[in-house]
């Protein structure tokens, strides 16, 4: 009997206000300890809350997004515990009245096929700061410059199925929470962070197994590689005749396992209530029209616009509209070049090689899309061959200047002077007797040897086309 | 120079140049420092802060500046935070706090021209009724030094009384400024939830904590709240309405005003003198033209049982913040973090803080969420709707403050209940959120006896204006420890 | 669970409430806690006696809205000026005793 691995997914983004949930510090990256941390950031006493209302709006943004309901009334709440990266002792949060309620979203998996993935809530709170271990012997330092900056958990439904579903629905979420532009969603600087439920069942079991909860996982990839090992480690200890505890495990991703986070702590009890010194957050309609009136073209839109306007495949598109810099480039690339068809290939081919390579994003991409929109209108022209193009483009991503700084520089003209390509033909078939015999006899074979020739002669800058029409014609004995 | 003199008269006399603002605050200085060892009001005196402002106070009057408070001394409770000043609010947990930092209240204050005395006791985290859980020790009652002042606003109360300051200060939760006025014979008001920012004023119960004063007259208040009245945008449950005219609303005559009069706070458990007093009280209010209205609060008697839960449970997370890491008391030589925490908090916290915070835990903890806090929300608004419906047919509620007059040190602080139980007329007022006020209406066997006026949101003009008149045909107010009866 | 039962508080919950609270209770401070807080509760548990439920709970004295701040960075360093009011402090962090994750 098969088994079955059911995942809900807690992802924190972090917003990119400039300044704090609930006060005026900044929230820049990577400042020095403490110099982003105020009396309230501090909970000085007497100090109180004033709520960002770019944090808001971004949470609305994003509830527009999935199609959620939007809370018209929000609650702030108190959740307690200690911690020292916590200095209130509790955080602010939202349980019961989330600004966004049930929405979905529709993943893509490799083999095309589409899910839909509920989402069962994402709610605002305030992000704790950093604990360092490691920087002094006895003791723990801690840096409350990333205590209060917002942050957005969305949490899924248990609806995933698999790692691979997982690691499509949280690139999915960076591609939303990218385009609507409300985090930088780089989970190697924390911005987005994933908790993973995991359980295993067996196949047609109406019923969820015991789940674990894996912290604080940071990649996409190391996703895939604990939900995997996880459910594994599930499977094995039932089939063994054991049981599987709920509890939290952490990922080790050095030795590609999951353990259990010991605590000597008694169950947490959180005692949450609201929080006194907020009210409660209204938003009205004119609120939620005024956000929607600026949502950007979302992803899914996008590739239907993609295969309509500019006759791509759903696949080619889907890829395409993905990231919102991505689809920016591409639609740059067309602009300048004229041929979205090319244009799609190379940037999802040659390009994403190399920035794959040196492992880069598109923002970060040594050829910019005005440079390959000129390599492209050199093809379309005629001016180079696809082949050459190659050439020119490793020539561009070694920043040795534009297309045609390099066509010209390194003289990779194409040749479709008719009379200069008869002149190398004609030398090909003087030198190659045996060969023009073989043809002639009927071993129609023998001509790509005579084409393969001609482009050596010509060192690749003949025009294919015209090869082959001036060859046929002359082996014809015009 | 008559220190016993208020705030509006000071204020008169400054202005008319009968003495400067250095000499006034020197006098003052004198005064603390001959009394304050047996009262024990101040926590911190600042005498060179004080001068230095009367100095600037008087440099502006030579200027031709004539803001009425310009110059005039005050005290500050030491809920409110202060600028480099220490800061304790009565815990051991903040004998060391020097705050960076103003609360609203002392910058509107220190902006309006006025002098800073020090800081005053209070019960610690202004948990308590009677000024005996300060880390500092308790404070007596200037009447009778056998009493307390009441609480928790009991230093502010008794700095007033003793004319160690003019007025102070003070903060209100469940009747901490109402109580203290009643214990020691001041005019105390405690305005509308949200009137006055509680930025930089150290929470206690957020959603009950409610900044005033303790004075001499209605017509000190007045002055005082024009100053202190407004929307703070760094509060979130600051008011965002316009301040009226409080002192120009003063002289508006009674006749025609409708005084309710809760049966509930006719009934057992007050004392009979108390009563007699506040029954006599009620007669001035009826020759100035007043009618008398019995109405009813039916779920007053669970304003206790609501609050209990509440402060309590909010009291709990808004002392989380007290855990020896970036400011404030840290034990000797931490274990590991929960040695820490724990030792931290536990010596650096009193017996009735820890009690409220242990009573607030269990009221929000898994299993009793319901029954205990939401639960206490709900009768809180039985109880709102209670002042609701009796404000159809009153303009204002009176009743005692008390329902007897201070009493002895140590009678009560063995008994948590029936400590709370003082607070039996006061409490429900926090939970709705509205004005009240406690006015001097008389002596028991020589300790004074409050008046309680409460009225309708934001009403805080009305009762005021009710206490003046009321003082404009009584001296009650005008009576000082010695002088009375 | 009964009304009845609400007034009852075990001296196990007094050491898990303490723990929750980050209290350190002698056994004397135990004993007086239970004491104290069972006749909290039982002040407390007269409003059992009320019929409340038709009644939305009030968490604030008046039902007004959040108002909402700009997103506008307002604050300043004052790392040096607030690190001084630590009980310890060092290479501008918070110093507390070592946690062993």
């Amino acid at each position: 009997m098969a088994w079955e691995t059911v995942i809900g997914l807690e992802v924190h983004v972090q917003l990119s206000t400039k300044s704090k949930l609930f006060s005026g510090s900044s929230t820049r990256f990577g400042a020095e300890p403490n110099t982003q941390a105020n009396i309230y950031d501090l909970a000085l006493p007497g100090t109180l809350p004033v709520l960002n209302a770019e944090a808001v709006r971004m949470a609305v943004r994003f509830g527009l997004a999935i199609g959620a309901e939007i809370g018209k009334k929000s609650v702030f709440d108190r959740k307690n515990y200690f911690y020292p990266d916590l200095p209130k002792g509790y955080q602010t949060s939202q349980l019961s009245f989330p600004t966004v309620g049930k929405g979905s979203l529709t993943i893509t998996l490799d083999d095309g096929t589409t899910k839909t993935i509920g989402v069962t809530r994402a709610h605002i709170e305030e992000d704790a700061g950093k604990s360092l271990h490691e920087e002094f012997p006895d003791a723990t330092g801690i840096d409350l410059n990333r205590a209060g900056t917002p942050l957005l958990e969305i949490v899924s439904e248990p609806e995933i199925r698999s790692a691979k579903e997982a690691v499509a629905y949280l690139k999915k979420l960076h591609s939303l929470i990218t385009y609507l532009g409300i985090s930088d969603g780089d989970m190697s600087q924390g911005s987005m962070r994933c908790d993973a439920n995991v359980s295993v069942r067996k196949v047609g079991d109406p019923n969820f197994g015991t789940r674990t909860e894996i912290k604080n996982i940071n990649s996409f990839r190391f996703v895939e590689k604990a939900i995997l090992v996880e459910a594994q480690r599930q499977i094995d200890l039932i089939e063994d005749g054991g049981k599987v505890i709920q509890e939290t495990r952490l990922y080790d991703a050095d030795k590609n396992e999951t353990r259990s986070m010991r605590t000597k702590e008694v169950a947490n009890d959180y005692r949450y209530f609201p929080e006194p010194d907020l009210l409660p957050v209204i938003i009205d309609d004119a609120f939620i029209e005024e956000v929607r009136s600026t949502l950007p073209e979302l992803p899914d839109v996008k590739a239907q616009r993609f295969q309509s306007q500019y006759g791509l495949s759903a696949y080619d598109a889907n890829v395409l509209a993905a990231e919102r810099a991505t689809a920016d480039y591409f639609e740059e690339v067309v602009k300048g070049s004229g041929d979205a068809k090319l244009s799609a290939n190379w940037v999802m081919v040659d390009l994403q090689a190399v920035l794959n390579k040196n492992e880069l994003t598109i923002e970060q991409s040594p050829v910019s899309a005005a440079a390959l929109a000129g390599l492209i209108r050199r093809i379309k022209d005629n001016t180079i061959s696809s082949k050459i193009a190659k050439t020119v483009f490793e020539a561009m991503v070694a920043g040795e200047g534009d297309a045609d700084a390099i066509i010209e520089a390194k003289g990779l003209k194409q040749v479709t002077d008719v009379g200069a390509i008869e002149k190398i033909i004609d030398t090909v078939l003087a030198n190659n007797p045996a060969q023009v015999e073989q043809y002639r006899a009927g071993q129609e074979k023998v001509f790509t040897f005579f084409v393969g020739q001609v482009m050596k002669e010509s060192k690749g800058k003949a025009n294919p086309a015209q090869v082959n029409e001036i060859l046929k014609s002359k082996l014809a004995g015009n | 120079m008559n220190l016993k003199q208020g705030i509006a008269d000071i204020s008169r006399a400054l202005a008319k140049g009968e003495y400067s603002s250095v000499e006034l605050t020197r006098a003052y200085l004198a005064q603390i420092e001959a009394q304050n060892a047996a009262l024990n009001a101040y926590i911190t005196v600042t005498p060179e802060r004080a001068l230095a402002q009367a100095e600037a106070a008087d440099a502006r009057r030579a200027k031709g500046e004539t803001a009425p408070l310009l110059g005039v001394p005050l005290a500050h409770k030491d809920i409110f935070c202060t600028r480099g000043v220490r800061t304790s609010c009565a815990s051991r947990m903040l004998d060391n706090f020097i705050a960076p930092y103003d609360a609203t209240v002392v910058e509107k204050l220190d902006q309006a021209g006025m002098v800073t005395l020090g800081k005053t006791n209070m019960d610690e985290f202004a948990m308590g009724s009677s000024n005996e859980s300060s880390w500092y020790g308790p404070v007596r009652n200037p009447w009778n030094h056998d009493m307390v002042p009441g609480g928790s606003s009991g230093g502010s109360a008794a700095a007033v009384a003793a004319s160690l300051c003019p007025a102070a200060t003070a903060t209100d939760t469940g009747g901490s400024i109402r109580q203290p006025a009643a214990f020691c014979g001041l005019t105390g008001i405690k305005p509308t939830y949200g009137r006055i920012s509680r930025w930089g004023m150290i929470a206690y119960a957020s959603s009950l904590d409610q900044a005033g004063v303790l004075t001499r007259s209605a017509e000190d208040a007045a002055l005082l709240l024009q100053a202190m009245a407004g929307f703070d945008p760094k509060d979130s449950t600051s008011a965002d309405l316009p301040v009226p005219d409080y002192v120009a609303a003063l002289a508006q005559p009674l006749k025609g005003l409708r005084i309710g009069l809760p049966k509930e706070h006719f009934a057992t458990g007050l004392d009979a003198e108390v009563e007699q007093q506040i029954r006599a009280a009620l007669a001035v209010f009826e020759s100035l033209g007043a009618t008398l209205v019995e109405v009813s609060l039916p779920n007053s008697h669970l304003s206790i049982s609501a609050y209990y839960v509440i402060a309590p449970a909010e009291a709990s997370a808004n002392l989380s913040r007290y855990d020896g890491v970036r400011y404030g008391y840290r034990c000797d030589k931490p274990q590991d973090l929960e040695d820490l925490y724990k030792r931290s908090r536990s010596e650096g916290f009193g017996a009735e803080v820890k009690r409220r915070i242990m009573v607030g835990t269990y009221a929000l903890s898994a299993g009793y969420y319901d029954a205990y806090y939401i639960k206490a929300q709900k009768v809180r608004r039985l109880v709102k709707e209670d002042f609701t419906r009796a404000f159809e047919q009153v303009d204002v509620i009176m009743g005692p403050t008390t329902p007897s007059t201070a009493f002895p040190l140590g009678s009560k602080s063995k008994d948590p209940v029936t400590m709370y139980l003082e607070d039996i007329y006061t409490i429900a007022v926090n939970l709705a959120g509205l004005p009240g006020m406690s006015i001097p209406a008389g002596f028991v066997k020589g300790l004074p006896v409050g008046l309680q006026i409460v009225g309708r949101d934001f009403d805080e003009a009305r009762l005021l204006n009710v206490a003046h008149q009321f003082q404009l045909a009584t001296d009650w107010h005008t009576r000082t420890p010695g002088t009375q009866a | 669970m009964g009304v009845e039962n609400l007034m009852s508080i075990a001296a196990k919950d007094i050491e898990i409430i303490a723990h929750l609270a980050r209290l350190n209770l002698s056994e004397a401070e135990r004993e007086e806690a239970l004491n104290s807080i069972t006749s909290i509760l039982g002040l407390i548990d007269q409003m059992q006696a009320v019929d409340t439920s038709n009644v939305e709970p009030l968490a604030h004295p008046f039902e007004a809205s959040q108002r909402l701040r700009e997103d506008v960075v307002t604050e300043q360093d004052q790392r040096d000026e607030l690190l001084a009011l630590a009980p310890s402090a060092d290479r501008g962090l918070f110093l507390v005793p070592k946690v062993i994750e």
